[in-house]
């Protein structure tokens, strides 16, 4: 541990009775403690239309006896320019008592923040800008259960006004916001525990579980059984997360029990396409960044959180780099007469000594677990076990 | 001594230890009648509730594991600065805490709770008293200046706590209302009214004028008697040495106690630091304070100093790990900072290990994911007892909630095959009372997960030959199925459906068990038969069918093995 230079030493005659240090290094980030375990971080969306940074974010907490859904601000950015882009402790606007662990939590939309529960109740709060404060607007509680007990809920994905959670009795269940019952539930989807789910396609989600096994559930069709099922052919590890490639819907990136960072092309077979050595311990999260997605983050009970950035292949044209979501049409416009090989994403390569990836340590220092991570635009913000959340507004994508 | 308050007046009030409060219920001691219905719990440490105090645990973990893991090869001297580094550290957290505290306290007071008030305000006070010894130890023991600095490090200590409230009481006095400023409760010796700390305070300042005048001295204005020696020593002995400063101190604070009568914790703490004696520091600021985080945080930093000579206890261990396990314990029953406390048990060589496997086994398991994460520690410190028993719990649960897979996954995890064939039976008996099996998905996909049990690995083969049957493969099917009794994979209890599975295949119009399969069948069945009652009159009918069946099989298997083709 690098001890900092600090804005007032003890031992001068500096009477300033504000003498705080930073523990850590000198970089980027700064640990704000804020008793209480996070086990979510999720900034709020930022139009797509403005380049606004983001500057609000949500954080979910677990293993208390009074667990809280709280909205944090940032600030404004670039208001105070202080160096490395470090602007002040993230601010507590508003939070809201929540009943059980905050298993998961997702944003609805710009006011509302979905969370799925220990209890397995699921919550859709929202978050009134004027008052700022947070009302539960809401709830099905008990919608993961056992007959004679509490089934914790694992995983809560959105697609505006859906959404889906999953949960530890292998259910998975359709909701719809403003809508009382329930859309649809999948019974027994999984006989495992099923970690997390993503959207691949407004139709069509994928979950994982306890075997290690990719599941893709298509929402249109009656059937209760997946239309895909993928896993590994050695060790079946449990996964624990799995994020989807913002432009290429058919990537997805998974990380599980061994800390092994597995990418996969949906539609070709059953194995991932690669396998990555990331962390020593359990990996919690896995995000590509959303507008720039040949960087990746991962955060593991090791107390890591990476960034991977992987160089570009020199034969894709730049124009195909990043973008919102009018590349996925372009792309397909401009795929050349050699068929997908050549753009196919540098995440897919195979040997990784080939694909030039390069990893970073985001943290200082080695801290308790990092259970949750979420980047937008240039901002990255984590919680951890040591109850502290770490704010990064200048991530180099 | 408190009241409880739920327990009726003058009632009998029975008790159970629990590890960090004690439950408490009201008793007629009687066999029968009626008693309360409630059980209280009674908590002795209340600050590790405190959201604040929290943090101060927190950020002194990060401090802690930061300094275990300085190297041990480069000599201590030069680690010196690193040191005196980590220590500001600590205080720098406290001062924090301190000052969150006080901006709560005045909010709390604005919103007419004098009760909580006063106890945050308490609160406020014992960290100030804390981090003025940890100074002055950082100051005398840490970074040991020499005569003449030293003067100067114990001027910029004392100026420094006395600082605040030179500060806070300029803004106090010259603010409109210093009742409502935040400021007007931590002036030192905070009963006092303002006006007889205004007085007292402009007294101080005519004082030293007079004295800057004629040279002479006066106790009766300092605001505290180590304030007043630092600056009897700054006038009069300035290049004490640090082994002279305890007859100083002894006597300054001698001559305060004359105007005030009680001698209190926290000067017998100070002067015992006056005199270097490291060890009755630490004893009274255990005896005084309620939690051992300020002693258990020191003495570690002072143990790297090496600055402690291992001083054995009875039991075995030193004083630096007696005090770390007592304050991980006192950490561990903490619904939330348990996980903080793994690291200090780590750092505890004799006895730290034996108090984690006692107490991880106790952290309770709401969820998958904080067995996990309890798992997680276990298996990286080899407990592999723990892990067993950990996953256990957790597998009965889920088999309990007829969460086959979940069951199944953690029993993969401990490598529990007992536990595996237990499962394994539970799908065997789904699958013989249905007809069919559940959770398909899983049995299809075990993968190496299968040869943990030999009752895993019949099912996923005895699944395998459905498979096979399913898709018209019928003599690799019949191949398995053999296997899957010659081999004694399959339990014997199973050997009856199998051969009653073997039946659509003898009948099939083409031979499909050759002549030595058949015989082996029979063999097969025989053996069955002889262990087998015989007063089941169901079986018999099915032994009989069966015989039949593998009579005609082998005739028919006889005849095409030995028909030539011309």
């Amino acid at each position: 541990m690098k001890p900092t230079t600090s804005k007032g030493d003890g031992g001068a005659a500096d009477t300033s009775p504000d003498i705080q240090m930073r523990t850590g290094c000198v970089s980027m980030e700064s640990a704000k403690y804020v008793s209480l375990k996070i086990s979510k971080t999720r900034w709020r969306p930022v139009s797509h239309s403005s380049l606004q940074q983001p500057d609000i974010f949500a954080t979910g907490s677990w293993d208390n006896e009074d667990n809280k859904v709280s909205v944090w601000s940032i600030g404004d950015p670039g208001s105070l320019g202080l160096e490395d882009g470090f602007e002040g402790d993230p601010q507590l606007i508003c939070e809201h008592k929540h009943d059980g662990d905050v298993l998961d939590l997702q944003f609805l939309d710009q006011e509302r923040i979905v969370t799925v529960s220990s209890t397995g109740a699921v919550t859709i709060f929202r978050h009134h800008q004027n008052s700022q404060t947070v009302s539960v607007s809401q709830q099905w509680p008990r919608a993961h259960r056992y007959p004679c007990d509490d089934a914790p809920g694992t995983g809560v994905a959105c697609s505006s006004p859906e959404i889906v959670t999953v949960g530890e009795d292998g259910r998975i269940i359709v909701f719809r916001a403003d809508h009382e019952g329930v859309v649809r539930v999948i019974e027994n989807a999984d006989s495992s525990t099923l970690h997390a789910v993503t959207y691949l396609r407004t139709t069509e989600v994928l979950t994982v579980n306890s075997f290690g096994q990719l599941k893709l559930w298509d929402l249109r069709q009656q059937n209760n059984s997946p239309s895909q099922v993928l896993s590994l052919s050695g060790d079946r590890v449990p996964l624990y997360c799995v994020d989807r490639h913002p432009n290429q819907q058919h990537i997805v990136a998974t990380g599980g029990q061994d800390g092994m960072l597995c990418v996969w092309d949906v539609r070709q077979g059953s194995m991932p396409f690669s396998l990555m050595e990331a962390h020593s311990a359990e990996m919690w999260e896995v995000h590509f960044h959303p507008t720039n997605p040949d960087h990746l983050f991962t955060c593991s009970e090791d107390g890591s959180l990476l960034h991977w950035e992987t160089a570009s292949p020199s034969e894709r044209p730049s124009f195909l780099q990043g973008g919102g979501s009018s590349s996925m049409t372009s792309r397909s416009a401009m795929a050349p007469a050699g068929g997908n090989q050549s753009i196919m994403s540098a995440w897919l390569c195979g040997d990784p000594s080939k694909s030039r990836l390069e990893t970073t340590h985001m943290l200082p220092s080695q801290t308790l677990s990092v259970n949750s991570l979420d980047v937008l635009g240039q901002c990255l913000v984590c919680g951890t076990d040591g109850e502290a959340i770490f704010v990064n507004r200048q991530v180099p994508v | 001594m408190q009241n409880i308050p739920a327990i009726r007046h003058g009632k009998h009030m029975g008790f159970a230890w629990g590890p960090e409060d004690i439950l408490v219920y009201e008793t007629q001691f009687k066999a029968s009648g009626p008693g309360g219905s409630f059980i209280h719990k009674v908590r002795k440490d209340e600050d590790i509730h405190s959201p604040i105090l929290r943090k101060l645990f927190n950020e002194s973990h990060h401090i802690f594991v930061g300094l275990q893991t300085i190297k041990e090869d480069v000599p201590s001297k030069s680690k010196k600065p690193q040191f005196v580094s980590i220590s500001r550290n600590y205080r720098s957290v406290i001062r924090a805490c301190m000052e969150e505290l006080q901006q709560v306290a005045v909010f709390i007071f604005l919103d007419h709770h004098p009760n909580h008030c006063f106890a945050v305000l308490s609160q406020v006070s014992i960290l100030l008293a804390i981090e003025l010894i940890w100074n002055l130890c950082e100051v005398l023991f840490i970074d040991a200046a020499p005569a003449g600095s030293l003067l100067l490090h114990l001027l910029d200590w004392v100026r420094l706590h006395n600082a605040d409230a030179d500060e806070k009481a300029k803004d106090v006095l010259q603010s409109d209302s210093p009742a409502e400023h935040h400021h007007y409760w931590d002036v030192p010796g905070g009963t006092q009214t303002l006006t007889e700390f205004d007085v007292k305070w402009r007294n101080w300042h005519e004082e030293v004028d007079r004295y800057l005048k004629d040279n002479s001295f006066s106790n009766a204005a300092h605001t505290t008697w180590y304030h007043f020696l630092i600056t009897r020593l700054l006038y009069c002995h300035p290049t004490v040495k640090p082994i002279e400063l305890h007859y100083y101190a002894q006597s300054c604070l001698t001559m305060f106690l004359d105007s005030r009568s009680v001698q209190e914790p926290l000067d017998s703490i100070l002067l015992a630091a006056f005199e270097f004696d490291i060890y009755l520091v630490i004893k009274d600021c255990s005896i005084v304070l309620n939690n051992w985080w300020f002693v258990a945080h020191l003495t570690d930093l002072l143990d790297h100093c090496k600055l402690l000579h291992s001083h054995n206890l009875n039991f075995g261990s030193n004083m630096r790990e007696f005090l770390l396990i007592e304050y991980a314990s006192g950490l561990f029953t903490h619904h939330s900072l348990w996980q903080c406390a793994v690291d200090y048990f780590d750092h505890c060589p004799e006895l730290g290990r034996a108090c984690l496997e006692l107490q991880i086994e106790r952290v309770p398991l709401d969820t998958e994911r904080k067995a996990l994460k309890v798992l997680r520690i276990c298996e990286d410190r080899q407990m592999s007892e723990q892990v067993r028993s950990i996953c256990k719990i957790m597998a009965m649960r889920a088999l309990r909630n007829n969460r086959l897979g979940s069951a199944l996954s953690w029993s993969i995890r401990a490598k529990d095959a007992a536990f595996a064939t237990l499962i394994s039976e539970r799908f065997l008996q789904d699958y013989c009372t249905k007809g069919t099996f559940s959770d398909l998905d899983l049995i299809d996909n075990l993968g190496p997960a299968m040869l943990l049990s030999d009752r895993l690995t019949f099912l996923g083969k005895y699944r395998e030959f459905h498979k096979l049957y399913g898709e018209k493969r019928f003599k690799e099917a019949a191949k398995l199925l053999l296997s899957l009794m010659t081999a004694k994979i399959a339990p014997r209890s199973f050997w009856m459906t199998l051969l009653t599975d073997a039946l659509p295949l003898l009948e099939q119009k083409e031979v499909i068990f050759s002549a030595d399969q058949t015989y082996e069948l029979m063999y097969c069945l025989e053996e069955l038969t002889s262990s087998l009652d015989t007063e089941q009159d169901v079986e018999q009918t099915k032994v009989e069918l069966l015989r039949l069946s593998l009579a005609r099989n082998l005739a028919m298997a006889i005849v095409k093995e030995g028909t030539v083709d011309t």
